[in-house]
């Protein structure tokens, strides 16, 4: 188990000795990267900012709803948080399972309500000056 | 009268001007009290404050929700969410 905001690059491998045991025959690992655009407006870089402790628990919160949902193994979360150039990693989410079938249902949950749950911002930086994306929000959550 | 610290994050906190405040309010106040009272004193957090949502010791709160002495309240505006 690891669910950190780090600030720091993310390497593509680096869950996979922290999930894998002996008894899993799959290991699913999900990065996300900066990518160069959003819609038609060009992006130069981004800037992730988190509730670095509301985040790490709202991770570790999300994993156990997964293990009560299916029979995966080990989970881990990196979120990378500051300046990110296009193709940097900004998140690895690593789901460990004895079937892999499982690891994709769990995997997909995970990376889905992290991107809606968790306190995690991202500004996107470009020609057309730089604004903060926000999401649909939470609609369960009640506003203030 | 109670203390209450307030971080903000993102576009809370530029409409601010800080990450975090001390914020002084009276018995009882609500969460819904300490939005309309950073509303009244910092006028661009209203726009902010209309699509934020709250957190109070890290759990997602409702405006409803009565303050204590020492809590510490985030406002958290819609996490990046979106395209997939």
């Amino acid at each position: 188990m690891m669910f950190k905001v780090v600030d720091r690059p993310l390497r593509m491998d680096e869950l996979h000795e922290v999930v894998c045991t002996p008894s899993d025959g799959a290991v699913l690992t999900f990065s996300g990267v900066v990518r160069d655009h959003s819609g038609d407006t060009e992006t130069s870089h981004l800037i992730y900012e988190a509730y670095v402790s509301m985040a790490e628990r709202k991770m570790a919160e999300l994993a156990e709803s997964a293990w009560e949902r299916w029979n995966v193994g080990d989970i881990a979360i990196l979120h990378r948080v500051g300046r990110l150039e296009i193709g940097e990693i900004s998140i690895l989410l690593s789901v460990a399972s004895p079937h892999r079938d499982e690891a994709f249902a769990a995997c997909r949950y995970l990376i889905d309500r992290l991107k809606e749950e968790v306190p995690i911002w991202k500004k996107e930086v470009g020609p057309a000056g730089d604004f903060w994306v926000e999401g649909p929000g939470s609609p369960s959550e009640p506003m203030p | 009268m109670i203390t209450i610290e307030v971080m903000f994050f993102a576009g809370a906190r530029e409409a601010v001007g800080t990450q975090r405040l001390e914020v002084p309010l009276s018995d009882g106040a609500t969460i819904a009290g300490l939005i309309g009272h950073l509303t009244d004193q910092y006028p661009a957090f209203a726009r902010v404050a209309a699509t934020a949502q709250t957190a109070v010791n890290e759990e997602y709160a409702s405006a409803s929700y009565l303050l204590e002495d020492g809590d510490e309240v985030a406002v958290i505006p819609p996490v990046s969410g979106g395209m997939r």
